[in-house]
């Protein structure tokens, strides 16, 4: 366009522009097309305040025009008039939402489009209101479209947690079946986020499964909160004042659950998580801890790979581990936000901003770096908020260590993690590397967590792959149950190759020292058996000793939790670590690590970082 | 610019088609009945802008015919609407009171009206009064030709009696 740019050239055209928008009648199609040709003229040229109102008054007009090819261009033009002036498009916020409920397809289309850009704080409750309220009543095809605007813009814009949860149990109530994955995903991670909130979403999702339980999503969401805080829901914990109370007896929670089960619409993903909700409740109403039993029961024969294995685990957890199984399903502890809306926005662009996303992430486990940080949630020796990383890929998937098992080879049954199915078996797994190496280090975590109050609620992760390896191969299960039941740790049983390699100081700084000793796994030449024995060089006390380390994509890396978490001063003692990396380079690549080192001095933080190259040259 | 003209009957019969882009022959029949499907199958309160391959068509009804024209994403579509019009004017004035059957029996003179309209995909004469006489100059010119092409045959008959 000529005036683009120009500041001279729409000067002259701003007198020209004016009369002619002022003069044309627009009762013909002829004059509404001059019309048209103005406003969108007006909108390309240099800024001109004048101009601008009059050419969105003209859109105005249009708007409320009854003609609907009108209507259309109308609101073609004010998404151009968006990036101009928001504020004036604002004012026909009306208009819009009227037009969203029309009866013509792609006007509607336009509308919702135009919308979805108007929306911000200030006007996303009455907005999102409305959208919920045309939902009911909206046709299928506008249905999708719909629901997944109200989920992006009820997720940019709640301004409170309790509005957010609302609105989405209403739009999961309506339209659960076609709400994606990631929303609800995103759902179960606010509500967990949200502490004091937990009675009343319980409650809530109780409710609403009564009135409509052939929303898929809606279901999933229910029975994973009904298990998580079923007796929030048995008695009435956390009401808020706008509650009616709702009396819910223990078998009532179970009947949902159940009904979960049985129905035959409920896909594999809703029949997994019921199962795994019902071994939660068990533990939580004791009363019902029979009838669940017998529920899970029903399964063993399933013919989905899936429910026979949990269902035969679950039982196994039944009658052998009566004394574990509290400690197994205790509250999940909280995900982490942050971390989320930093992996969503590796598979949401533009969504949130990312941290730095280094290419060695500091995670403490094992180290495939787009499973780091909720791998850490699960994994034993570390409690920090891990590093946001910045991969897509399903957070829940990640959370539930759907990554962390490489190769899954010891377990014939875990073999297959199906996305969503195989995420909350997972749930209930360290993600430790299925080999024989991790039912020993398993045992150890168990025996050296004994005093560890925060490892034992880890215990969430107690292998279970691991656990139904055992329970399926009778031959092996003995040592390990064993182990489980008589919490006595057994001997390492890693052959120790130290004179082939040499030990190396890996880390030394003023204040503290590092040591690696290496042995090679006897099969596995590709494995190396790391002790790490760190040493305090300074007369303070080191509280908190957390170590991690990050490895990059070639390596893996699994950590075993240290033999204690404070370090004596100068030499008086020190703390080991056992570390194991496999090399999927081996011999083309030797091995190299970044470390963290962070403790505390009389409560004061102290981060020690480096990277270690001096690994002996064969491993 | 507009890419293409199209006219379709109700029952999806091409009467007239106008091609301003380079369009293969396989390629002009697939577009044809894609586009009929679309804009056949739409209601009739809906808006006469439909978004096709990136493109907009814009089309309006008229009896029992479709009058549709592709135009680029930046055009103004009321503009074409009135082109529409003005091209359905002109072949009223023409034919007086036209019908589909002068369509289909004139088809050759629909197409010089077309001509005379629109060149290469853009407007190049808005007067309906110009394309009326020069059409009808058109006309005279060839009734003169046919007189003489008789006159002459009239010659060549009585010279071989």
């Amino acid at each position: 366009m000529l005036g683009q740019g120009d500041a001279d050239a729409s000067d002259c055209m701003n007198d020209i522009l004016a009369q002619v928008a002022t003069k044309t009648e627009s009762n013909k199609n002829a004059g509404n097309a001059i019309l048209y040709e103005c406003v969108e003229t007006i909108m390309s040229i240099e800024d001109n305040g004048g101009l601008r109102v009059l050419a969105i008054n003209i859109l105005g007009r249009f708007l409320s025009n009854r003609d609907n090819n009108i209507r259309y261009v109308a609101l073609n033009m004010l998404m151009k008039a968006m990036t101009v002036d928001a504020q004036a498009v604002q004012r026909h916020r009306a208009t819009i939402l009227e037009c969203v409920k029309d009866s013509d397809a792609s006007i509607r289309k336009r509308a919702l489009e135009l919308l979805y850009l108007l929306v911000n704080e200030n006007n996303v409750k009455p907005l999102t209101k409305e959208l919920i309220e045309y939902l009911e009543v909206s046709d299928q095809e506008f249905k999708g479209d719909l629901t997944a605007k109200i989920c992006s813009i009820v997720e940019k814009f709640s301004p409170e947690k309790f509005w957010y949860i609302d609105q989405m149990l209403k739009v999961l109530s309506e339209a659960g079946n076609f709400v994606k994955d990631e929303v609800w995903h995103a759902l179960i991670v606010v509500i967990s986020n949200a502490s004091d909130l937990h009675g009343y979403t319980v409650r809530a999702l109780y409710r609403a499964f009564q009135t409509s339980a052939e929303q898929e999503t809606l279901v999933r969401v229910a029975v994973w909160c009904i298990g998580e805080y079923g007796d929030l829901l048995v008695n009435n914990v956390g009401m808020l004042n706008i509650e009616e109370p709702v009396t819910v007896t223990e078998s009532d929670a179970v009947d949902v659950v159940e009904v979960a089960i049985k129905r035959h619409t409920s896909d594999l993903t809703t029949k997994a998580m019921a199962l795994v909700a019902l071994l939660k409740l068990s533990s939580r109403f004791p009363s019902c801890s029979e009838r669940i039993r017998d529920i899970i029961v029903q399964h063993k024969g399933s013919l989905v790979l899936e429910l026979q294995q949990r269902s035969i685990e679950f039982n196994s957890i039944f009658e052998k581990h009566q004394n574990i199984r509290s400690a197994l399903v205790e509250r999940m502890p909280v995900l982490d936000e942050a971390t989320f809306s930093g992996r969503r926005a590796g598979s949401v662009p533009g969504a949130v901003s990312t941290s730095s996303g280094a290419s060695l992430n500091l995670p403490n486990g094992v180290a495939k770096p787009a499973a780091a940080p909720i791998a850490d949630l699960l994994d034993l020796s570390s409690d920090d908020a891990p590093a946001p990383s910045s991969s897509g890929g399903d957070f829940l998937q990640d959370l539930l260590g759907i990554d962390l098992l490489p190769t899954p080879a010891a377990t014939g049954a875990s073999q297959t993690p199906k996305a969503a199915a195989d995420v909350l078996l997972d749930l209930l797994s360290i993600g430790t590397p299925t080999t024989g190496q991790s039912n020993l280090s398993t045992a150890d975590i168990l025996s050296s967590s004994q005093d560890n109050k925060i490892l034992l609620a880890n215990l969430d992760g107690l292998s279970s792959p691991s656990l139904s390896a055992q329970a399926a191969l009778p031959a092996t299960s003995a040592p390990v149950l064993d182990l489980l039941d008589g919490f006595a740790p057994s001997p390492k049983k890693q052959e120790v190759n130290g004179t082939a390699y040499p030990s190396i100081v890996a880390y030394e700084s003023s204040s503290l020292k590092i040591a690696f000793n290496f042995a090679k796994s006897p099969g596995n030449p590709q494995t190396t058996l790391i002790q790490a024995t760190f040493t305090n060089l300074s007369p303070n006390v080191y509280t908190d000793f957390l170590f991690q380390a990050a490895v990059p994509k070639f390596l893996q890396l699994h950590l075993d939790p240290a033999s204690s978490n404070s370090l004596p001063a100068t030499g008086n003692g020190s703390i080991t670590q056992s570390l194991s990396v496999t090399n999927s380079q081996h011999g083309k690549k030797s091995l190299i690590m970044r470390i963290r080192i962070a403790y505390k001095i009389n409560g004061k933080d102290v981060l020690e970082e480096g990277q270690i190259n001096n690994f002996p040259r064969e491993l | 610019m507009i890419h293409f003209v199209l006219l379709v009957t109700r029952q999806g019969k091409v009467r007239l088609t106008k091609w301003y882009s380079p369009y293969s022959q396989k390629e002009r029949t697939k577009v044809i009945r894609e586009l009929s499907g679309i804009i056949l199958t739409r209601a009739p309160k809906l808006c006469n802008f439909v978004e096709w391959r990136g493109f907009k068509v814009v089309y309006k009804r008229y009896a029992g015919l479709y009058f549709c024209m592709c135009i680029n994403r930046d055009d103004n579509e009321l503009e074409i609407l009135d082109i529409i019009h003005h091209y359905v004017e002109i072949l009223d004035r023409y034919f007086g009171s036209v019908c589909e059957l002068d369509l289909i029996f004139n088809f050759h003179k629909a197409y010089y009206i077309l001509d005379e309209i629109l060149i290469a995909g853009e407007l190049q004469e808005s007067s309906k009064r110009t394309v009326i006489r020069l059409i009808d100059v058109q006309d005279t010119i060839v009734e003169v030709a046919k007189e003489q092409a008789s006159l002459v045959g009239n010659i060549i008959a009585q010279a071989t009696k």
